[in-house]
């Protein structure tokens, strides 16, 4: 009798528990978020990407980076080149819209991706990009399209949102000295800061690009705090300077 | 029906050209010439120059020897060709069947056409003046044959207009090359004595034939016209033009749409059955006030394709004023091409620089942002950093060189170096710390310095010595002193641009 009204309420708590999933999933489909594939691929950014659902870099999202400062922006530049350099694997070609250029386009080879793969686009204002941006993430052609803009608001990041969902391309937003920051329909929103780069012991000069990658809102996920630089060719999880690192070899005296 | 034929000769067909651009060129002795075994050798001398004894086929030096203000040009290949096709084009005015005589003539059938000018006479002046007015000396000849206006046109030196049934009698005074013989054939015929036509019209054939070969009786034959000769005429490509007239005046963005798509239809369809594609395109509308607008598109890439066309030429239809109405829309294509075959992928590969979405996007963003507003960069063989990369010229040239990545550059560059003042020890160690725009930087790390030499052939100024430089606070920077330490040395310090 006991362990028949147990058995049925833990069938109530499964069924209820299965139900509650259902339901999470529904509210997911209606949100417009497609269940991650089984095949997708991760884009190597190691601890970063499990903040995203399904531990997967959403490529077909907008992502909003956010840099207050040209020292931000440039930093925010790098880590963008890195993550196009992922995207751009199998001789892709992408869109970098802006204003005015200030990207260095020989630096993109140095995180990786050929520069003369991407076209870029120099329009007159603000409007320009957003309309040029979003003709962009219409076209199935491309892999990602890069806009460099100052303010956007919910309904403009939710139509760039739109369309990014039928075309699969992955929109990047560099928003630099946005003067309001507000909600957006994007898929997760940035902030990369540089950070002091680390050397080993006695070494002179200036190591590898090292940031503070903050993520600051992701739809259906984690947001955190992470520390990564760029070496080998790859994002790596930077590792503070230890003092194990720094220890001096100890000689053992061999009797 | 007698048929009519007139032969135009250009005897200065390429010079006339040069002069017509050139006026200058006319009153003076000039030449074109080409290379011939390592010579410069004439082809062709205007008029001045061939009366003071310059003549084709003479070798550039004699001729400056005999006559040392000759001017002498390169002589472009196809250049004759090209322009007799203008010319026979132009000259169908006078008759639907125009021919190139190539090297240097057009050939036109004339039947039942003279009597339009009021008689051959006028026909042939009309003709012959109309070429002159171009800029072009020309002779010109009617006879009954082909060979027989050919040979008047260029050795007659009676009437230019041979009567029907006169031929035998018009080419009897004229030397035998004007049979369009071989150069060989004709000489050898003068080197025997028949240095007329008249003097072996007579001889029977098979003895012409066993002793200059076949060609000799075919062209007598031909010129007093016991043979048939065919030819073969231009043929006018007619442009790539449509038309819709409107029966009420069209006022409405919806109604322009509507039109543009009935005319790109007809066009696109015109231009896929030929595997040919449009690369600029011109609206014309007509207004009821008698006034036209016209808005243009333009494509990377010849595309047939009415979507595409379709949605650049929306992004014009705000420019378009209609006013009171447009009554006739005229679309044409003066610049088409052969467009590379569309094969269906297979299956869908990455997406590069050669597909043809991404050509689309670029069209559409060039009409609406203009043609510099997309571009894409290539390695240029610079180290100087504004003149590492250069502007490819199209969407999908390969680089020839590869980007260089040994050298630490920042990903952000600013247009103009800004100044800072720094403390830093001399000879060339790396700043201790700067100030840029009020905010000073304490410098934890430093590389460098990199010294990067200006090009003096370029342009003048001072080297730059770079330092990656990283303050306190982990942002990095492109710093450069300009030149050696100086006077001004507090004037010397930049700031380039920022590291990731």
């Amino acid at each position: 009798m006991l362990s028949g009204s147990l058995q049925n309420r833990m069938g109530m708590m499964d069924s209820k528990h299965e139900v509650v999933n259902r339901l999470k999933q529904d509210l997911l489909r209606w949100q417009g978020v497609t269940a991650v594939e089984s095949h997708a691929e991760r884009i190597g950014l190691g601890p970063v990407e499990d903040a995203f659902p399904g531990g997967v870099f959403p490529v077909c999202g907008v992502h909003e980076f956010i840099g207050r400062c040209r020292e931000e922006s440039a930093a925010t530049s790098g880590f963008i080149s890195g993550l196009l350099s992922r995207l751009t694997r199998n001789g892709a070609a992408c869109l970098w819209i802006s204003t005015a250029r200030a990207l260095f386009p020989p630096a993109l080879a140095t995180f990786g991706t050929a520069p003369d793969r991407v076209v870029f686009v120099d329009v007159a204002r603000e409007r320009d990009v957003l309309w040029a941006t979003e003709e962009a993430l219409k076209c199935a052609g491309l892999v990602a399209v890069v806009a460099e803009l100052q303010e956007m608001d919910f309904a403009q990041s939710r139509r760039l949102q739109l369309a990014v969902e039928k075309s699969r391309v992955t929109g990047l937003v560099l928003r630099s000295n946005p003067r309001f920051v507000g909600s957006t329909a994007c898929a997760a929103r940035w902030h990369i800061r540089p950070l002091p780069s680390v050397l080993d012991d006695g070494l002179p000069g200036v190591g590898f690009p090292r940031w503070e990658v903050e993520l600051l809102k992701v739809r259906n996920g984690n947001p955190g705090s992470w520390q990564m630089e760029w070496a080998q060719g790859g994002f790596v999880p930077a590792m503070p300077a230890t003092r194990a690192a720094r220890k001096p070899l100890r000689l053992r005296k061999v009797s | 029906m007698e048929r009519r034929f007139a032969s135009i000769w250009f005897p200065c067909l390429a010079t006339d050209r040069h002069a017509i651009r050139d006026p200058a060129l006319r009153t003076v002795p000039f030449a074109l010439a080409t290379p011939v075994h390592g010579r410069m050798v004439i082809t062709e001398a205007n008029a001045v120059a061939q009366a003071q004894g310059i003549s084709s086929g003479m070798v550039v030096a004699d001729a400056k020897a005999c006559l040392p203000g000759l001017e002498v040009a390169d002589d472009r290949p196809q250049l004759a060709a090209r322009l007799l096709k203008v010319l026979g084009l132009w000259c169908i005015r006078y008759t639907p069947i125009v021919a190139v005589d190539p090297p240097d003539g057009l050939l036109l059938d004339i039947s039942g056409c003279a009597h339009l000018w009021g008689g051959e006479t006028p026909y042939l002046e009309a003709c012959a003046t109309g070429l002159r007015k171009r800029g072009f000396q020309v002779r010109m000849a009617i006879a009954g044959t082909v060979g027989a206006a050919w040979a008047v046109a260029r050795f007659g030196r009676a009437t230019p207009i041979v009567p029907q049934g006169g031929e035998a009698e018009a080419l009897q005074p004229l030397p035998p090359a004007a049979l369009r013989l071989e150069p060989g054939v004709a000489d050898r015929l003068y080197r025997l004595g028949l240095r007329t036509v008249g003097s072996f019209m007579r001889m029977p054939p098979s003895a012409l034939r066993r002793r200059f070969g076949e060609p000799l009786p075919l062209r007598l034959r031909q010129a007093l016209g016991h043979d048939d000769e065919s030819l073969v005429p231009l043929r006018p490509t007619p442009p790539y033009e449509e038309r819709l007239p409107c029966l009420e005046p069209i006022r409405t963005a919806a109604g322009i749409e509507v039109a543009i798509g009935r005319l790109l239809e007809p066009l696109c369809k015109r231009l896929c059955g030929e595997g040919k594609g449009l690369r600029t395109a011109n609206l014309k509308c007509h207004r009821v006030d008698g006034r036209s607008v016209q808005v243009g598109i333009a494509t990377s890439r010849a595309t047939a394709s009415v979507p595409h066309l379709m949605k650049l030429f929306a992004l014009k239809v705000p420019h378009i004023e209609p006013a009171l109405g447009i009554e006739l829309f005229v679309l044409e294509a003066p610049k088409v091409e052969d467009a590379d075959p569309v094969q269906e992928a297979l299956w869908d590969g990455a997406p590069g620089l050669e597909g043809a979405e991404l050509a689309e996007l670029i069209d559409r963003l060039k009409g609406r942002a203009g043609t510099r507003a997309v571009y894409r960069f290539l390695p240029d063989e610079h180290h100087w950093p504004e003149r590492s990369y250069r502007e490819a010229v199209s969407i999908d040239e390969k680089p020839a060189a590869s980007w260089k990545g040994d050298r630490p550059r920042p990903t952000r560059l600013l247009a103009k170096p800004e100044p800072i003042e720094v403390s830093a020890p001399i000879p060339d160690y790396p700043p201790l710390h700067f100030r840029h725009r009020g905010e000073a930087h304490v410098i934890k790390k430093a590389d460098g310095p990199e010294r990067i030499e200006r090009e003096w052939w370029m342009d003048p100024g001072e080297h730059r010595d770079y330092y990656q430089v990283e303050d306190d606070r982990g942002r990095r920077y492109w710093l450069y002193r300009s030149g050696h330490y100086g006077d001004d040395s507090a004037r010397q310090w930049f700031l380039h641009g920022f590291f990731a």
